[in-house]
């Protein structure tokens, strides 16, 4: 199944409603420090592509790029790692999020029920806890607020080390639009948010995946 | 009702009852069969067929259903070999049969030939216009009128509790627990292997019957998951329906390219589309059963907030860890009903919610304190703890060997009638305010004549053998009032 980029899977998704950063996609070094110096920094680079999908294995995510010289020096070594079968490749600058709490949803079509929605407890641990609640597409409001509480890790949910309660509403908003995109495009085969960082309370998609038929 | 429904209601309350394959031998189904039919009150007529005539229980067999009357019979019991049943459906729906229990077996189960049997039969069944339940099942039971068309015990008692399970063994256990606990059932039929009728139409069929407040089933599998949910839903949306699932663990993760697809599991997906459809999903066989027996014999909460009423201590200390871990709340003991239970009790109570009446109780308070926290705006449901301690101690009293001298015969019938009077006060309080007043207490099932629990029993309503189930069970009943509230359905 052919796999969107994190651009295309973005602007797939974010037009129904699906809270991404400011982000900038170019194509050169120099592009990459200006949108750095507009965004201010700290700044996270990304090498993207259509053909590239898991880039945190890759070593395509520089985090925490405090300088010009820092992006710099990331997007050079960035493009230069890019291969042949990457195919045509980009560079994204985003502004670097600070989150303690990540969550996790996605579109998941299953053999046996066809298209879920899915929130979870995200990180690095998210199949370890597994504290996940999943919903047949298309959900209604009230679905979306149940999934919400259930999951387990309610503490995560409510005022959390100096930073205010999640925001249940925003976080209803991005399942009923990923669901919503499932209805409008029965393309998707799967979709993943991940992390979805709560950042000031609020749910902030900083990766996509989008998985076409 | 349409068609479905009366072809149902031929299945469930059948006019008269044909055993097709009726045998003296009283190990094989034909007659194990005919046996319980004829043997649990039953008040329809019954017949029966044998290749070589005779008579079998006092039953005479025919050897041609031809010879039977016409228009007396609704259902035939099949237990003749599978190459017999097209014919005997044939000669079946010439009589005005409208429903077949396929207990034979040889079907879907035994292979290709099998299985171009059972698509055969289904399609002559649907020719003509007979509902088709098994083969390969274990019967169906209907104790409101006395039908026990099935090849195993028990028979339970009259209830509302419909049950359709994919396995006629659970069939059994949830008789077997609405035996031990006298909350009873409706309608019960194992599915078998399901060729025509599956679970969700049994379960749609008891939506529409007057006779089930309640569906239970236990499923394994569910083919078209959607399609199974949607039904479920609208199903839920009009009783309660409680499933049990087989097979949960099984499923595990898919291997998937996306991490959403790899949290996947068949059981967090089945429980998620449960969730969503309203189904009251419990987590084994006899929490099953208990949920469905109290949405069969307890008013909906109207919301989570809890009193738990108790004559000691430890007791309410564990059933608010039960708590705890549920939807429910422990109700912050509101201070007009702190005020109204400290003018009954001496000051030793625990002036808390649990209300832990510390051995403080007298012959009235406890129905007192039981009504006054019902009927309190501010509390939706009320569990209570302790009762039938003293009809215990008096137990030991009857059977030893003081019994009847020493004031022994007068204090045993005061605490006798006094935990019969708590057990009677519980159900006419929760009539009366309309919310659930649940009791546990061991004594349930260690000593279920105890008059208290008996007395429960009595009424209709289930003793629960510890705080934590009853708990659990109420859990079940708020979220199914929060689902149906929240979707205008309430």
């Amino acid at each position: 199944m052919p796999t969107l980029s994190e651009a295309a899977s973005k602007e797939l998704l974010g037009a129904f409603r699906v809270p991404f950063p400011a982000e900038h996609r170019v194509a050169t070094a120099d592009a990459a420090v200006e949108a750095a110096a507009a965004l201010g920094h700290p700044v996270v680079v990304k090498l993207g592509g259509d053909a590239i999908a898991h880039k945190t294995e890759r070593g395509l995510v520089r985090l925490g790029l405090g300088s010009a010289d820092a992006v710099r020096d990331a997007a050079d070594a960035l493009l230069a790692a890019a291969t042949p079968d990457d195919g045509e490749v980009h560079l994204l600058v985003a502004p670097m999020l600070r989150a303690t709490r990540e969550l996790i949803a996605g579109l998941h079509d299953d053999p046996q029920f066809g298209m879920t929605v899915m929130l979870g407890v995200g990180g690095i641990l998210a199949e370890a806890v597994a504290d996940v609640s999943f919903r047949l597409a298309p959900i209604e409001r009230t679905d979306a607020e149940e999934m919400i509480d259930d999951l387990a890790l309610q503490a995560l949910l409510g005022p959390f080390r100096g930073e205010p309660a999640v925001d249940r509403d925003a976080v209803a908003e991005v399942l009923l639009g990923l669901s919503e995109a499932a209805a409008a495009r029965p393309d998707i085969a799967s979709a993943d948010l991940n992390p979805l960082l709560v950042v000031d309370g609020r749910p902030v998609a900083v990766d996509a995946l989008v998985e076409l038929r | 009702m349409g068609a479905g429904s009366e072809r149902f209601r031929a299945l469930f309350e059948p006019r008269g009852v044909l055993v097709a394959g009726a045998s003296s031998h009283p190990g094989k189904f034909g007659f194990v069969s005919l046996h319980n039919i004829l043997a649990c009150g039953y008040s329809g007529k019954v017949f029966a067929t044998n290749r070589d005539g005779g008579e079998v229980l006092g039953v005479r067999c025919v050897t041609d259903v031809a010879d039977l009357p016409d228009g007396e019979i609704d259902l035939v019991f099949v237990c003749t070999p599978a190459a017999a049943n097209p014919d005997l459906l044939r000669a079946c729906a010439k009589k005005g049969i409208t429903a077949a229990f396929i207990a034979s077996a040889g079907y879907g189960e035994a292979g290709e030939e099998g299985l171009a049997a059972q698509g055969e039969l289904v399609a002559l069944a649907d020719e003509l216009g007979i509902l088709l339940a098994g083969p390969n099942g274990q019967g169906v039971v209907s104790p409101p009128v006395g039908l026990c068309a099935q090849i195993v015990g028990p028979f339970p008692p009259p209830g509302r509790i419909g049950i359709a399970s994919q396995s006629g063994n659970f069939v059994s256990s949830f008789e077997n627990y609405a035996q031990l606990t006298g909350v009873g059932v409706s309608r019960a039929v194992s599915a078998g292997n399901a060729a025509a009728v599956g679970v969700p139409d049994y379960l749609e069929y008891f939506a529409d019957d007057p006779a089930t407040a309640v569906a239970l089933a236990y499923v394994e599998s569910v083919g078209d998951g959607r399609a199974f949910s949607e039904r479920l839903r609208g199903v839920a949306a009009r009783i309660p329906v409680v499933v049990v699932k087989g097979g949960a663990s099984t499923g595990g993760q898919k291997a998937a390219a996306s991490h959403t697809g790899a949290l996947a599991s068949d059981d967090r997906v089945f429980d998620g589309a449960m969730r969503q459809a309203g189904v009251s999903r419990a987590a084994t066989v006899e929490q099953g059963f208990e949920v469905a027996a109290t949405f069969a014999s307890q008013p909906l909460p109207r919301g989570n907030r809890v009193v738990v009423i108790t004559t000691v201590g430890g007791w309410g200390v564990v059933a608010a860890d039960a708590i705890a871990g549920t939807d429910l709340e422990l109700a912050p003991l509101p201070a007009d009903l702190m005020a109204a239970v400290d003018a009954l009790l001496p000051p030793r109570w625990s002036r808390n919610n649990p209300v832990d009446m510390a051995g403080g109780e007298t012959r009235d308070t406890v129905p007192e304190i039981l009504r006054l926290a019902a009927e309190h705006p501010e509390v939706d449901a009320v569990l209570f703890l302790g009762m039938g301690i003293q009809s215990n101690q008096a137990k030991l009293m009857r059977e030893g060997p003081f019994w009847p001298d020493h004031g022994l015969e007068r204090i045993v019938g005061y605490h006798e009638r006094q935990d019969a009077r708590y057990a009677e006060a519980t159900a006419e309080i929760s009539e009366a305010s309309g919310k659930p007043v649940l009791v546990a207490t061991e004594l349930a099932v260690t000593s279920p004549d105890n008059p208290g629990p008996a007395t429960v029993r009595a009424g209709g309503r289930l003793c629960y053998p510890s705080a934590n189930r009853a708990i659990v069970a109420l859990d079940h009943l708020w979220r199914r009032s929060r689902w149906l509230a929240r979707r205008g359905l309430g």
